[in-house]
């Protein structure tokens, strides 16, 4: 019987030949990233927890500084200062301020067939250049970190099979937003989600990565799509090679498989407060908003700015509205300005802020208040996730964001 | 007698012959109200009694302290403001275009010869362009918003000048901290500071921004420099004789004077945690910093940002040191992303927000804990403003704050 | 305006400034009474809590400096403070205390004499006597009697708006 990618990835970071669905391994990890969401818990429990404790292996680790920044009070000042100070001492690489950590492993580190563990969710993402990333904790972090390896069961994999193209004016976003809302939140749960097809090849690698992201809302341990010429020319772009490419044999064993036709995706929106809650965007016209973002490591790359500033071009901002355009990393800001998308949001009346979490992860940038609603980009849309436990965010994408912002209600862009 | 600039346009608007102690009152050419305290003046206004404002055209609100909200009470403002404006027909409002005192000028609210009073100490600003300008609590703007009026006592005024030319380096927030630094944070207390000399008249009116902001913390009423050819244009518009004369009269009575030789004047900073603790750069070179904060109505304008371009350009950030750069409004944002400003920023390493207060309010924006230290461009360096009392804050301008983002220690631009 | 009271003194430094007062932080607080237990706290965390009805702040110089922020005075009335001694007042602080009715008294001695815990004896717009030791002072302007004696300017501006 034949492996999957999942299982292929498995296998070479556990040092064997074969590895099928439920075996659990012992890997070797290729990359360990850690957030200010958490690192400053993974240290304290370092320092006050192990016996003589010391870092396996420096170069895996990479820490990313980008949930609250800049800093919104003392109490994350001391968490980031405790990260940067512990960084510093031991020689980890070190980012704050730079972007979103998915964005930045992407742009940076990320590499095909490698196994990386991120203490966040959305480490998924990874899957876009056909690495297994999945999200930890920090006990588990911190255990990879001291020893460079951890166990690990392998997921059965769910197949999609791409065809088609997708219409014009809808996007990856309305197509993963479609496969959550028809799998369910947890109809993935523990598995590998694997994109494949022609229609895959159809797709930029920031479509990629945003249909990877957002796995984990499906309960996907990982997500993985083959490496072709799109990820290919990305990875030559940024200066890097595969560790490995690796695609799942024609006699895989697959948990489910899915035809998915991109043709017949349309424009979704995901309702308050659960991201299967998916439903035609044309059921929502009309929602009245007071905040739109555009944003986060699920839509902040430049070809999603692209089409925001195509949509709000020689358009203004709705008065009341708030709409925030976050790049997600300083590359995606520095070609956004170069390409004059930023100055397009800043002349219709958008607040364009540095690269960061922003109200994705709503503790401090734009967080909304009692009783607003609040339409995203992001990836989450539970109760109380960006601002006041009674406010209400629904999941779209960047160009039904940005539609929205301009008519202050919830809008098709080719409505607009 | 002669009469002090002060004393001209608060004679000019009361029709009266004034000298400093009068009490007058005095007719309001714009208010600005910013968001922290819309709730709170429109709570006042009704419990007043009031039910329109005096002249709507005359009020002007912003949002900028909120700017992205931070915490989830925030939005109330918005929402508390946004109701004022539909219910009292106001038809000036910015809700992200910058910090207020940025925008009073820069979208034209106020021009020379103006009276304008701001819920905001640093409302100062204005006398840049040869207003008075003077900072107002909540309760004393509702009344304002309801009659149109205010009582002010006449200040006395001192006369600084400053003759010369500023050495390279040397920026009209070195002037302006050098002479708190004299003054103490108390020497100008209910008095007017009159701004004049060579060096003052070869500043932009964005330097002399700066100057005026900063008045306040010598705790001054208010501060002005007569309108000139630079005032014309920056206002659009063209100087009346009756601008042009806002000028002190030779035999005026200042209760001071002070004057400066710009080419004695050296960079400066205010020191933890007194606006009045003015050291030399030089003698505090080599104390290791933690963060940068380049921006605020102080110091968050074109020049400003062009001149810590200018000084990254070819370097980056040190490590492990954060560069913050907030432009003090969306008009000055898109001018230095037009003219290569802010690429030559974010290519040193700056993280660049969007235009607000920022850092300088301390409620977001890039706030420190104890045992860090920031070198920052905005006014204020007391304890706490941006953290914890145990954080230490360093006041300096854009040039030193950039080369000090540079060398990751303080050093001399 | 002739009153005279009594209250247990709290002796603060120069150059209390708003910010000390009252942290940016607490300002969109819903309430002055919610912002109360953070008056003071960059200096002195645990102020708040011990101050008490009727109690007497007594400063240094160019008490109040910095913001415009009306909470300031608010917060200490709100704290139950009688009077604010101080050697000076910054001047936003002075009118925004006034139009919240609470009383300024500037003195230059004082400051030096008192002790914290001390009780001192005010008698306005004449003396306050501390130790058996008189310090004279000033008498406000009449404009000012004006609004202290409506109770603030809120309730002033009521009375000219045909309200009370």
């Amino acid at each position: 019987m034949g492996m999957t990618m999942a299982e292929k990835i498995i296998a070479c970071a556990a040092g064997v030949d074969t590895v099928h669905a439920g075996d659990i391994q012992t890997v070797t990890l290729d990359r360990l990233m850690s957030n200010d969401g958490t690192t400053h818990l993974t240290i304290d429990m370092y320092n006050n927890d192990l016996k003589h404790p010391r870092i396996q292996d420096v170069e895996k680790l990479v820490w990313i500084v980008d949930h609250n920044m800049p800093c919104d009070s003392p109490k994350t000042a001391g968490t980031h200062k405790k990260m940067r100070d512990f960084a510093r001492e031991h020689g980890i690489t070190f980012y704050e301020g730079e972007g979103v950590c998915h964005q930045i492993m992407l742009e940076k580190h990320v590499r095909p067939g490698e196994l990386i563990f991120g203490a966040d969710s959305h480490t998924c993402a990874y899957g876009a250049l056909g690495a297994f990333g999945t999200g930890v904790g920090c006990t588990d972090y911190l255990y990879a970190m001291v020893t460079g390896s951890s166990w690990l069961l392998a997921p059965e994999t769910i197949r999609f099979n791409l065809t088609g193209e997708l219409p014009q004016g809808v996007y990856a976003r309305d197509l993963i937003l479609t496969i959550i809302g028809r799998i369910g939140a947890n109809g993935a749960n523990y598995m590998a989600m694997e994109f494949a097809g022609e229609g895959l090849h159809s797709l930029t690698m920031s479509d990629r990565i945003s249909i990877c992201n957002l796995c984990v809302e499906a309960g996907a341990k990982t997500a993985l799509m083959e490496v072709d010429d799109v990820a290919m020319d990305y990875l030559k772009t940024h200066g890097r090679e595969p560790k490995a490419c690796f695609t799942s044999d024609p006699d895989a064993r697959f948990a489910a498989v899915y035809d998915i036709d991109l043709s017949e995706i349309r424009p979704v929106v995901a309702k308050p407060h659960f991201v299967d809650n998916v439903v035609p965007a044309r059921e929502c016209l009309g929602v009245k908003i007071d905040e739109a973002f555009l944003g986060s490591c699920n839509n902040g790359r430049i070809e999603d700015l692209r089409v925001g500033a195509a949509v709000i071009k020689g358009k203004k901002v709705a008065p009341e509205v708030r709409f925030l355009v976050v790049p997600a990393s300083r590359e995606v800001y520095q070609q956004a300005m170069a390409e004059g998308l930023l100055d397009t949001f800043m002349e219709a009346g958008a607040i364009v802020m540095n690269p960061n979490c922003s109200v994705c992860w709503g503790s401090c940038q734009g967080v909304i208040g009692e009783g607003e609603t609040l339409i995203s980009t992001g990836t989450r849309n539970f109760k109380g996730r960006s601002g006041h436990r009674d406010s209400f965010v629904y999941l779209a994408s960047s160009a039904t964001v940005t539609a929205s912002a301009v008519r202050g209600e919830i809008t098709t862009a080719d409505t607009l | 007698m002669g009469h002090t600039i002060i004393e001209k346009i608060i004679g000019r608007n009361t029709g009266k012959d004034v000298k400093p102690g009068d009490i007058v009152t005095v007719n309001v050419d714009r208010v600005m109200i910013h968001d922290i305290f819309i709730p709170f003046v429109a709570d006042k206004f009704e419990e007043m009694g009031f039910t329109e404002l005096w002249d709507p055209d005359k009020v002007v609100l912003i949002y900028d302290h909120l700017v992205p909200a931070s915490q989830v009470d925030d939005t109330r403002h918005f929402r508390t403001g946004n109701a004022f404006v539909k219910k009292y027909g106001l038809k000036n409002i910015h809700r992200s275009d910058g910090i207020c005192h940025q925008l009073m000028t820069e979208a034209g609210y106020v021009k020379p010869g103006h009276i304008a009073f701001g819920t905001d100490s640093h409302t100062t600003t204005y006398g840049c362009v040869g207003a008075f300008s003077s900072g107002i609590g909540y309760t004393e703007m509702a009344s304002v918003l309801g009659t149109g009026q205010m009582w002010i006592k006449v200040p006395e005024t001192i006369k600084i000048t400053v003759n010369g030319k500023l050495p390279e380096h040397v920026t009209s927030k070195d002037v302006i901290l050098r002479l708190i630094g004299d003054l103490g944070a108390d020497g100008a207390t209910y008095q007017a500071l009159e701004f004049t000399g060579t060096a003052i008249e070869a500043m932009s009116v964005a330097s002399r921004m700066t100057i005026a902001n900063m008045a306040i913390e010598a705790g001054a009423k208010c501060a002005v420099f007569t309108p000139d050819e630079k005032t014309a244009d920056y206002c659009g518009i063209t100087l009346t004789d009756a601008e042009r004369s806002l000028k002190g009269d030779p035999d005026a009575g200042y209760v001071r004077e002070i004057c400066y030789e710009a080419s004695d004047l050296v960079p400066v900073m205010a020191c933890p945690s007194q606006v009045d603790n003015i050291r030399p750069v030089r003698e505090l070179v080599g104390v290791s910093i933690d963060q940068v904060f380049i921006g605020s109505c102080t110091n968050g304008r074109l020049e400003d940002l062009q001149c810590a371009a200018a000084i990254l350009k070819g370097k980056k950030v040190a490590p492990f040191v954060k560069l913050i750069v907030t432009p003090a409004s969306r008009k000055i944002y898109r001018e230095a992303m037009a003219d290569g400003t802010l690429a030559a920023l974010s290519e040193a390493g700056a993280i660049i927000t969007h235009p607000g207060c920022g850092l300088c309010c301390g409620r977001a924006g890039g706030i420190l804990t104890d045992g860090e230290r920031v070198v920052a461009t905005n006014n204020r360096n007391f304890l706490g403003r941006m953290g914890t009392s145990k954080v230490e804050i360093y006041l300096a301008s854009p040039a030193t704050a950039a080369a000090c983002a540079a060398a990751g220690k303080i050093v001399e631009p | 305006m002739s009153e005279t009271f009594s209250g247990k003194v709290w002796v603060l430094g120069d150059d209390i400034d708003t910010d000390i007062i009252i942290p940016t932080e607490y300002l969109a607080l819903k309430s002055v009474e919610d912002m109360k237990p953070y008056a003071f706290s960059p200096l002195r965390p645990d102020l708040a809590g011990q101050m008490n009805p009727g109690d007497i702040i007594v400063a240094g110089k160019n008490f109040g400096c910095g913001s415009s922020r009306e909470q300031a005075p608010e917060v200490i009335k709100a704290l139950g403070i009688r009077c604010v001694v101080a050697r000076s007042f910054a001047r936003i602080f002075f009118r925004n205390a006034i139009n919240n009715g609470l009383l300024l008294i500037e003195n230059a001695d004082l400051h030096d004499a008192v002790t914290e815990g001390d009780t001192v004896q005010v008698e306005v717009n004449r003396q306050i006597t501390h130790n058996g030791k008189s310090y004279p002072i000033a008498s406000l302007p009449a404009n000012l009697v004006e609004i202290l004696e409506a109770g603030g300017l809120v309730k002033a501006m009521r009375k000219r708006n045909g309200l009370d």
